[in-house]
């Protein structure tokens, strides 16, 4: 009975795990056999690599600030949809919408919203005499232009959240009011413990998503630049501008399919997933630790 | 039933052993091609043979129309083509051991150092001296793009050359005359014909000196000083190249002149490349580098625009290599796993070596033929602005970005660096480029290096 599951952990999962563990050992491009050289792809990767560390940073940055920030106004929203006595089907379906929207044609919707010269964003700051910024065209705010993007794309995890929130026992708020409880002690003592796998859940694949950030960051920064295109060259794009959305993943695609290094994007492939599991594996304890039924 | 501690152990060494060996044989497979060739052309071509091309819509009808020819000129053989198809499904394709590409037709001459060292593509030296193919018809620098040391598993079909496109419209307002032919006469009539806002923004380029705008790349603008890219072994030649720094100093002396902020809030408020709003059929720039295809773009999106085309200006010192630029272009090839290569040789030499066929290539795509019959022929359909581009084509100094074995990774380098430099944030030139070829150097070595 287990036989189909099995296969399917074998097929999509042990094979690419071990296949890009043994090329990630060898010098592979896909045409030729691969070639055994030992370390040396791994020696490449700490001490060479111009730019890997500055694309992980890049992805530090979406783990620490669009994960929280997109689950914390995913879980407001959700609050308020929770107690919303009338059209709440409007609302939800207003905050929903977004996430329905293709990844691509959302950001290249944003770039022009919020392009510098003729987008209506700086045009409405324009007319109230505001000196809009350069958005995506700007080193130092083409990150939170994106994470501008992930908040307005919540509503996938949203609904999740607005289902564990309705899902709450009332008779334990009303226990917390007769107790005294105020509203934030409501919060803390009943939503909160109520909805911790929930927010378990949103946090590890929000980590895992922002680990693998690719699609939204090379469209915006294809569009920004002014030379969307597909084919030839769109390698040459990524991380506009001045590599501010140059991510790991990325990296990882340019050196095994722009740069033909295929073992050393396994390298970089193996060193993503030893990096996601240990996180991962220290978040899920960590949260067991706080969490009273999960004491050991 | 449970499984002991030691026979599950042993079952997952078992299952991580089979799989360590599918993954090393399945990377093993698919090599080795035959080299043999018939010791004659066969005198009557018949069966099937596939092509693989990039090409869509309009540009796959073109394609196809020449098809329709090749099957006319020989009633036994069927053209299966299967457009829209990138690098990437191409070589995954071969490195499947698949014979379902008999021909591939690649946009990037950056895979062909890949392609012809893994031997993806077949070696076409045998065919070319069995049937006398005369190479003296192609130039030597798309004789250079289209083959990776020493082998040449590529054709070149069509090609892309840069220069200068100018408003004449814009130019005759400022009583200017002819195009700029050094950079500095560039820098002198681009701030000229600038114009400012009220709030001291720009209102219009003369020339956008940004590296990263549009075609502005360091390969576009290299011809200006010759600038060489690697040395025969395939390692970077950028940082011991003398003009390469002559380059990057007018550069960043013109984003200086104008404002470095400035001008990257300008070039941020433009339209796409690709599409009607280009800065330059807006009138936005009156100067731009640009391919031959933009006349095509032109004719289509900005019909009423007056502009003429020039050679790329080139830095004082360098004025003899005025009249070159710099070629890219398609190439195909045979793939390793082509089973008619004879019928994949006759389909590739007519799509590269016949001059109708180029010509009509050509005058459907809009881009520049590669052998010198076509590039001469009176049936080529050549506007005003587009002799520019025939005449540097056939420039024997015009230059290219070479094959490397790690694609278009050094430009990439170089270009990264150039950015940082024009922001101010490239540090000391000689040492910046110095850690360009360091960079370009390692990648390679990770490649090819003992």
């Amino acid at each position: 009975m287990l036989a189909p599951a099995l296969l399917g952990i074998l097929v999509f999962f042990a094979y690419p795990l071990v296949a890009s563990v043994f090329f990630s050992f060898t010098r592979y491009d896909l045409v030729s056999p691969p070639e055994w050289i030992g370390l040396r792809n791994y020696e490449y990767l700490f001490t060479k690599d111009p730019k890997v560390w500055s694309a992980a940073l890049n992805t530090l940055w979406f783990i620490v600030f669009l994960t929280p920030i997109k689950i914390i106004t995913a879980l407001c929203v959700a609050g308020l949809l929770a107690r919303a006595r009338r059209a709440a089907g409007f609302w939800r379906t207003v905050f929903y919408l977004p996430s329905l929207v293709p990844p691509v044609a959302s950001v290249v919707s944003f770039v022009f919203l919020f392009n510098p010269g003729t987008g209506p964003v700086n045009q409405i700051l324009r007319f109230f005499g505001v000196d809009g910024p350069l958005w995506f065209n700007d080193p130092a705010l083409a990150k939170p232009s994106l994470l501008l993007l992930g908040v307005w794309v919540m509503g996938d995890i949203m609904v999740i959240f607005l289902a564990a929130l309705l899902d709450v026992p009332k008779e334990q708020y009303e226990a917390a009011s007769l107790d005294g409880a105020n509203g934030i002690q409501k919060v803390r003592f009943v939503t909160l413990p109520n909805i911790v796998p929930v927010l378990i859940f949103a946090l590890v694949t929000g980590i895992i998503a922002a680990l693998q950030y690719f699609t939204e960051a090379a469209v915006a920064s294809g569009v920004a630049s002014g030379k969307a295109t597909v084919g030839s060259g769109t390698a040459s794009m990524l991380g506009y501008p001045d590599g501010s959305l140059l991510t790991y993943t990325q990296w990882l695609y340019v050196r095994g399919f722009a740069n033909y290094q295929l073992g050393y994007a396994s390298a970089l492939a193996v060193l993503l997933f030893v990096v996601a599991a240990v996180f991962l594996v220290f978040l899920l304890r960590r949260v067991d630790a706080f969490n009273p039924e999960g004491a050991k | 039933m449970k499984l002991s501690t030691t026979l599950r152990r042993r079952a997952a060494m078992g299952t991580g052993a089979a799989i360590a060996a599918a993954v090393i044989l399945s990377g093993c497979s698919g090599a080795g091609s035959g080299t043999e060739i018939e010791a004659s052309a066969p005198s009557e071509l018949e069966g099937t043979v596939s092509l693989w091309h990039f090409f869509t819509d309009r540009e796959a009808e073109v394609i196809q129309g020449v098809i329709d020819d090749f099957e006319a000129e020989n009633p036994g053989v069927t053209v299966e083509v299967h457009d829209g198809q990138d690098d990437e499904k191409l070589r995954k394709v071969i490195a499947a051991g698949s014979d379902d590409i008999d021909v591939g037709l690649s946009y990037s001459t950056a895979v062909v150092g890949n392609l012809c060292s893994t031997g993806a593509f077949r070696d076409l030296q045998p065919y070319i001296d069995r049937d006398g193919v005369d190479m003296s018809e192609i130039s030597d620098t798309v004789q250079a793009y289209s083959q990776f040391d020493g082998v040449r598993c590529a054709m070149p079909v069509l090609a892309d050359v840069n220069a200068l496109f100018y408003n004449k419209e814009i130019f005759a307002e400022a009583g200017i005359e002819q195009a700029p032919k050094t950079l500095d006469e560039l820098t002198e009539v681009a701030l000229e014909l600038t114009e400012y806002n009220d709030d001291g923004s720009i209102k219009r380029l003369g020339f956008n000196p940004f590296i990263g705008m549009y075609e502005n790349t360091p390969s576009h603008f290299g011809p200006a000083v010759g600038g060489e890219w690697l040395d025969d072994d395939g390692y970077s030649a950028i940082g011991s190249d003398e003009g390469w720094p002559v380059l990057m100093q007018w550069q960043k002396d013109f984003v200086d002149e104008i404002g470095y902020d400035k001008l990257q809030a300008f070039t941020a408020g433009l339209g796409q490349e690709f599409s009607a709003d280009n800065a330059f059929h807006t009138g936005q720039l009156a100067m731009a580098i640009d391919g031959e295809y933009r006349t095509a773009f032109i004719d289509d999106q900005a019909p009423d625009l007056d502009y003429g085309t020039a050679p790329f200006p080139t830095a004082t010192g360098y004025e003899d290599l005025y009249g070159a630029g710099y070629i890219v272009g398609n190439i195909a090839g045979i793939a390793k796993g082509s089973a008619h290569p004879e019928l994949a040789w006759a389909l590739l030499k007519y799509l590269s070596t016949d001059t109708d066929a180029v010509v009509k290539l050509a005058n459907g795509l809009k881009n520049v033929p590669t052998i010198s019959s076509a590039l001469e022929s009176p049936d080529l359909e050549v506007t005003d602005q587009y002799r520019t581009f025939i005449d540097i084509a056939l420039n024997p100094q015009t230059m290219t970005t070479p094959p490397s074995l790690v694609g278009d990774g050094y430009t990439q380098a170089f270009g990264d660096y150039w950015e940082k430099y024009q922001a101010g944030k490239g540090g000391d030139l000689a040492e910046g480029l110095a850690g360009v070829d360091k960079e370009i150097n390692d990648s390679v070595d990770l490649v090819a290096g003992p």
